[in-house]
């Protein structure tokens, strides 16, 4: 960026060409107040406190707008200047309650702050009434527009940031005021609860219903939801997590959060509900014990079970360290690879399928890169709702130029940004992926060149697609042929273009087609390697790609180092001083059919639930109880450690340190907030005090030194330490070395395994189609308010009170034909089940039904059919057949 | 030596209509136009003394060569035909008689400057003028004057009709792109102009309906007549809607740089019932006002500009004696308060400030320091706001204080109105 040179109250200051007098001045410590100027807004010059002198400008102009020039001189403060802006604050305070005492941004006001810097105390005019709106609508924050001094952060953060453009300015003059849509209250708005307003909001015109204390201290860490991997700055009031702000220092949320961030984070921490004690079944009763008496017992029964009798599965919610000491203890010490998680449950189609295509199964490209994409193909993710700041900051791309295809079968929140949108029927992915092959071949724009020379195996799809034309692929999906050609044809015009996919791609029994089916749509365009392109999974948990990583896996070390690799394994048996299986264990679903028939009789959970993740609970129920002896460790009390023998109380994400690998590979720390609740242990802590208790030592002085034994046997991870992440560098794995700098973009020169293979693939329908019993298509996913089994999110009061319960999206001619009215009680029935639960009329296509899964209490996971993915044994979450009516 | 250019054909039957316009030579001056390049046009336009006549006079010719000649984006003219400031009554009357004109000019300032469409932003409430208008644009596509290849040229344009929804900061350029672009109405910040960034984020120039109606004129008769009939860089004739309590009020087409005494005394026949003079508001609501001793002034931009007033929209305002003034920049000051966008501080929160406090000074509770106080406000105003709304109301409201003080004082000292119940221009219309 080229340099200016102008002077600001007499003092030479360079500034960056583009920028503006007021950062120009604030980087030359020179101070200029500011009432509607935010860092990550856009410029507004609205307020009109910041007004400085420049020669040769008519007039006061705002330092906020006016970009530097060469030469330029600025008087930053005079009398004139001062005098002008007091006016502006006693405009402001003629309009304003002055209640201070009892506002609750007493003492946090901005303009409070001005007038007391500028030394006005009066505004000795007439006060103007305003006749403002007070909208209470919503269950977490309150619009109090008589204290609005119509800055538009709300509006423009809404709109800029956040991208849901739920608020805007209403009336004119001195009847404008910040409101939703039609100005009723915000609850019926598209708002989706963020709080982005209110953290921007500079007066008491928007605050929390329950604000909270100051806090003592404050501490960084990372969030514990979805694989975004936001960074969370907790504030700490008398031992207890209070409040959650977004980090500005984060390079993925830039200090912004989601409903679930903002709230979700820390409310659950202090939760009364939270296990303090170990509890052992008794009687058949689950009672507090010692924590010796609960490991001694654990230890003996894991003893008698060595070997194929144990399973264990890890956790997508634990830190790394946490999990690569769950699958050593499965290993070194059970003798057993039977170690898994519910990254099976959500993408283990992706690491399949991508580890096929391309030889890594991640995210090829960072978030970052996505918004230089001049196309993006989102499918099967509901973006804004499940991973939301990668959802807003490609809104924020979308209204930058970028253009938006969806296919998806819901009318989700996208749907209003996209230059195409195409409902495919669920479960025909495959087909209209194909289509668009055959459209993009016909038309001749498909990247021949990069084909020929990166990849193989093109030959046979080219010959496949044939026969996929748009109006056999209609038939198929749904998806009229026109906006198939059409979509085809904006995808291949995207230089570059990427793809985002989520669960509703992978959870299908067809998962591993689908996944290299896309694959094979970015490698005939070329796309594969470069910024802004790529095959992008969203991965839906916190750390469930580092679980992966850190081999939590049957099949795989940390690294993705195969078990049955005899140099792989002899390396492990070195490192740890043991001998280790050779042989692949068994997979989440495989592990639960054979406790069911009494093969595995110990099971060691550590913070899963799948009583309510896996398909088909009510058979989860069973061969849970059918398990001899269950351990369960986790924070509260689940659905699954009801069913235990012992529970073992762990630790929250804000009680440690730790590293969680978000969905685009990178490294983050988490820091400790506030020290363990009293009575509960570290998960690594209390595996390595069981297997010292068998006879296996296992000690580590902290986390670090978990992460430098990872990095020593992990090759992607070999340069990753706490130095260095403590340090800010941002890496991505892979990353060898202690000085490599990580890798944001996979595949560049070459794919990892060579060449990128093309496969010819063959659209197969779902395992269960609607039929005359069961007419309706179920189809199963995440709300943006809570979060998989809702464990943390269901003890948020807010989240709760957002959505307090389980309901089903039905669409409105669906609900007239079975005489459904909104928020009428329905049953849903599958050949697996039946629940009961609230209609909600809106968003899904005809002849398709959608229930969050979060809800004990009417468990989607009731109807879901248990049929896999033959290769990556993934779930079929998103189709069953369903049958719905109204509640007798 | 009233000559007439605008108006010429307003008394026409069907004046309104293709097939008289052409008849009167209408469609020629753009057909003469294609055949010249476009930086041409330009300079005859410059050389015309052209100044726009939507309120700021900014010559029109040097507009247009602001418009950077390469451009990634497409670019546009907006043809401002909202009329929103009170006392202005002349595009409409072009619009409902003579829409042709405007088509044409528009078509003429397109090409100049290389745009391909064209929007004429018409204020909502003009039902008439936009069901005139739309239908020229019809016929006008009809015959190809418009659309693809005008006239063999190569040259393609449409043009459109986009209606406002009432809201008199929709004149203001920036705010009309907004409401063009289908936004809320709010001016945007400036720099970047129109010129460079301007509707849909590409570089358009918004121009005036009366601005634009002359070009073919200046193109077929030739800059120097254009520029000769007014005194130097204030070429042509203008529009003039006399309004208030002279003779005859109305509509008149005269030279620029006619005397404002030959207007109020010859033109429109003198004051109403022969009374005094008492001040006169020369170029609609937004322009400081006059006091009698101030008519001798030649109606074009320079000269009102000298004694410190504005030559705005033309829009003269007849104020006889016995009209109470604080009355007048009450009821001003109220219309600035509804239609402030909100958009910043001072405007938004001291204009309504204005108007309650002149309220309060016209029904006799005014206090002392009221005056100063108003006074302090409109510095504070003035050269402060986003866009010149905000001038527009503390420009003439400190003009009638600082000229009417005592007037205003005897408000507050006698505690009531020395006039009674009469009314003010505007209370007559309401
Ligand atoms: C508050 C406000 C209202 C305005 N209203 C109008 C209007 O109704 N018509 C108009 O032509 N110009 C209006 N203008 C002036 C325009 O901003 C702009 O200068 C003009 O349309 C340019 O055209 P011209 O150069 O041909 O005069 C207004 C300006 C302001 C500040
Ligand atoms: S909470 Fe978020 S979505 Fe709702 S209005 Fe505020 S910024 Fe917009
Ligand atoms: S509600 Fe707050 S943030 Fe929004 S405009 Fe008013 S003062 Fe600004
Ligand atoms: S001066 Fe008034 S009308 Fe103009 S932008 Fe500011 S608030 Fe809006
Ligand atoms: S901070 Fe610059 S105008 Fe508000």
């Amino acid at each position: 960026m080229a340099k200016v040179t102008l002077t600001i109250d007499g003092k030479t200051v360079q500034a960056e060409e583009g920028s503006t007098v007021l950062e120009a001045a604030s980087a030359a410590d020179i101070d200029i107040p500011t009432l509607c100027y935010a860092k990550d807004l856009e410029p507004y010059g609205g307020c009109r406190m910041c007004i400085v002198k420049v020669e040769g400008i008519r007039g006061m102009p705002p330092s906020c707008t006016t970009r530097v020039a060469e030469g330029m001189k600025v008087t930053t403060e005079d009398d004139e200047i001062l005098q002008a802006r007091r006016m502006v604050l006693r405009l402001l305070m003629a309009d304003h309650p002055s209640d201070c005492l009892s506002c609750p941004a007493n003492l946090e006001c901005e303009l409070q702050a001005l007038t007391k810097k500028l030394g006005v105390r009066e505004h000795g005019l007439i006060h103007l009434d305003r006749q403002a709106t007070l909208d209470e609508s919503h269950p977490v924050f309150i619009r109090d527009m008589k204290r609005c001094i119509l800055c538009a952060k709300c509006v423009r953060t809404c709109n800029e940031v956040v991208g849901a453009g739920a608020i805007g300015l209403i009336n004119r003059g001195h009847r404008a005021e910040p409101a939703p849509f039609l100005g009723t209250g915000i609850k019926f708005s598209n708002c989706e609860s963020c709080g982005e307003c209110v953290e921007h909001c500079p007066t008491g015109a928007l605050y929390y219903r329950e604000p909270g204390p100051e806090p003592d201290y404050e501490v960084s860490t990372i969030c514990p939801y979805c694989g975004t991997g936001c960074g969370l700055v907790l504030g700490v009031n008398k031992g207890k997590v209070i409040r959650a702000k977004g980090d500005p220092d984060n390079p993925i949320n830039q200090g912004h959060l989601c409903v679930k961030g903002r709230f979700g984070s820390y409310e659950f921490v202090n939760h009364p509900d939270r296990l303090k004690t170990p509890l052992v079944r008794k009687d058949g009763e689950l009672v507090e014990a010692s924590w010796d008496e609960a490991l001694d017992l654990v230890v003996q029964r894991f003893k008698e079970s060595k070997g194929d009798k144990f399973a264990a599965l890890a956790s997508a919610k634990e830190p790394n360290e946490d999990n690569y000491i769950m699958q050593k203890f499965a290993r070194a010490v059970m003798k057993t690879n039977s170690v898994d998680h519910c990254a099976r449950l959500c993408h283990a189609s992706t690491v399949a399928g991508l580890a096929a295509s391309f030889g890594s199964g991640a995210m090829t490209n960072s978030i970052e890169d996505m918004e230089q994409a001049e196309v993006v193909l989102v499918t099967g993710s509901n973006t804004t709702e499940n991973h939301p700041i990668i959802g807003n900051r490609l809104r924020h791309a979308i209204d930058k130029g970028t253009k938006l295809i969806l296919f998806d079968p819901r009318d989700i929140p996208l749907a209003g940004k996209a230059v195409i949108w195409c409902r495919q029927r669920p479960g025909t992915d495959v087909a209209w992926i194909n289509g668009l092959m055959h459209v993009i071949i016909e038309e001749g724009l498909a990247d021949l060149d990069y084909v020929r020379e990166r990849c193989e195996g093109f030959e046979a799809v080219e010959e496949l697609v044939k026969s996929y034309t748009p109006e056999r692929v209609s038939k198929i999906t749904g998806v009229p042929a026109q906006d198939l050609v059409e979509a085809a044809k904006l995808y291949a015009s995207g230089k570059p273009a990427t793809i985002i996919y989520s669960m509703g791609i992978t959870q299908h029994t067809t998962g591993t087609d689908n996944v290299k089916s896309l694959a094979n749509l970015a490698m005939l365009c070329g796309n594969m390697g470069k910024p802004g392109g790529g095959v992008n999974p969203l991965r839906g948990q916190n750390n469930v790609q580092g679980a992966c990583d850190v081999g939590g896996l049957p099949n795989v070390y940390s690294g993705y180092q195969k078990v049955t690799d005899p140099a792989a394994r002899k390396k492990f048996e070195e490192a740890w001083h043991t001998d280790l299986p050779a042989e692949a264990g068994l997979t989440i679903t495989e592990i639960l059919e054979a406790a069911e028939k009494g093969e595995v009789k110990a099971l060691y959970i550590m913070g899963e639930n799948p009583m309510l993740s896996d398909p088909d609970v009510t058979h989860v129920e069973k061969a849970l109880k059918a398990t001899e002896f269950l351990v369960v460790q986790d924070i509260f009390l689940t659905e699954t450690a009801r069913l235990a023998d012992v529970v073992l109380p762990a630790v929250t994400f804000a009680e440690r340190d730790g590293t969680f690998t978000n969905t685009e590979r990178r490294v983050q720390r988490l820091h400790q907030v506030i020290p363990p609740l009293s009575g509960c242990r570290k998960d690594w802590e209390i595996i390595c005090d069981i297997a010292t208790r068998m006879g296996y030592p296992m000690s580590y002085e902290s986390e670090s030194e978990i992460q430098d034994e990872i990095a020593e046997l992990t090759p992607s991870y070999g340069g990753i330490t706490y130095d260095r992440l403590d340090r800010g560098d941002q890496l991505a794995w892979p990353c060898p070395t202690k000085d490599h700098p990580g890798t944001p973009i996979l595949h560049t020169k070459k794919f990892t395994r060579g060449k990128g293979k093309f496969f010819a693939i063959e659209y197969i329908s779902a395992d269960e189609l609607p039929d005359k019993d069961f007419p309706m298509v179920l189809t199963t996913g995440r709300i943006l308010e809570h979060f998989h089994t809702g464990t943390m999110t269901r003890k948020s009061k807010s989240l709760h009170a957002l959505v307090p319960g389980p309901y089903v999206e039905i669409h409105p001619a669906d609900a007239r034909h079975y005489k459904i009215r909104d928020g009428e009680k329905v049953r849903v029935s599958s050949r697996r089940g039946s629940i009961e639960l609230i209609a909600k009329v809106g968003r899904v296509d005809r002849g398709l039904i959608f229930i969050p899964f979060h809800f004990f209490e009417a468990a989607a996971n009731v109807l879901t059919n248990p049929a896999v993915d033959p290769v990556a044994k993934i779930p079929e979450y998103k189709v069953c057949a369903a049958r719905l009516e109204k509640s007798a | 030596m009233t000559e007439k250019i605008l108006t010429a054909r307003f008394e026409k039957p069907d004046s309104y209509r293709l097939s008289s316009y052409v008849e009167d030579g209408g469609y020629e001056a753009l057909k003469k136009a294609l055949s010249k390049t476009p930086d041409e046009i330009i300079d005859i336009v410059k050389a015309a003394g052209l100044r726009g006549r939507g309120g700021a006079g900014f010559p029109a010719g040097v507009k247009w060569s602001f418009v950077p000649k390469e451009s990634e984006k497409p670019k546009y003219l907006c043809v401002n035909g909202d009329e929103g400031e009170p006392g202005t009554f002349k595009d409409r009357y072009i619009m409902e008689l003579d829409p042709h004109a405007i088509i044409e000019g528009a078509a003429i300032a397109s090409y100049a400057f290389g745009a391909h469409v064209a929007y004429i932003y018409i204020r909502g409430e003009f039902k008439l003028p936009i069901e005139r208008v739309e239908n020229a644009l019809a016929e006008a596509r009809q015959a190809g004057f418009l659309g693809a290849n005008i006239l063999d040229s190569g040259y393609d344009l449409d043009i459109w009709v986009h209606p406002g929804a009432g809201a008199y900061v929709c004149g203001e350029e920036t705010a009309l792109i907004e409401s063009n672009e289908g936004h809320r109405g709010m001016p945007r910040i400036k720099p970047p102009f129109p010129a460079i960034v301007g509707l849909f984020g590409g570089p358009t120039v918004v121009n005036n309906i009366e601005t634009l109606s002359y070009v073919p004129h200046i193109i077929n008769k030739g800059p120097e007549w254009f520029a000769a009939m007014g005194p130097e860089k204030n070429g042509g004739t203008k529009l003039f809607g006399v309004s208030g309590h002279v003779k005859r009020p109305g509509l008149y087409e005269l030279r620029m740089g006619t005397p404002l005494r030959k207007i109020i005394y010859e033109v429109c026949g003198g004051m109403r019932g022969d009374k005094e003079l008492k001040a006169v508001i020369p170029g609609g609501s937004s322009t400081p006002i006059l006091t009698p001793g101030e008519i001798d002034v030649n109606m074009d931009y320079d000269s009102l500009a000298k004694i410190g007033t504005m030559f705005g929209s033309g829009a003269i305002i007849v104020i006889e004696e016995g009209t109470c003034i604080p009355r007048l920049a009450a009821r001003l000051a109220k219309f600035y308060a509804h239609e402030s966008c909100g958009q910043c501080t001072p405007c938004r929160e001291g204009v309504p400030w204005i108007a309650k406090i002149l309220d309060r000074v016209e029904n006799g509770m005014g206090l002392p320091g009221d005056l100063d106080q108003v006074l302090k406000i409109c510095d504070n105003i003035q050269g402060k706001t986003i866009c010149p709304l905000g001038d527009a109301c503390a420009m003439p409201i400190r003009a009638m204080i600082v000229k009417f003080r005592a007037e205003f004082e005897r408000h507050v000292e006698e505690g009531g109105c020395p006039f009674g119940p009469t009314p003010t221009p505007w209370d007559s219309e309401s």
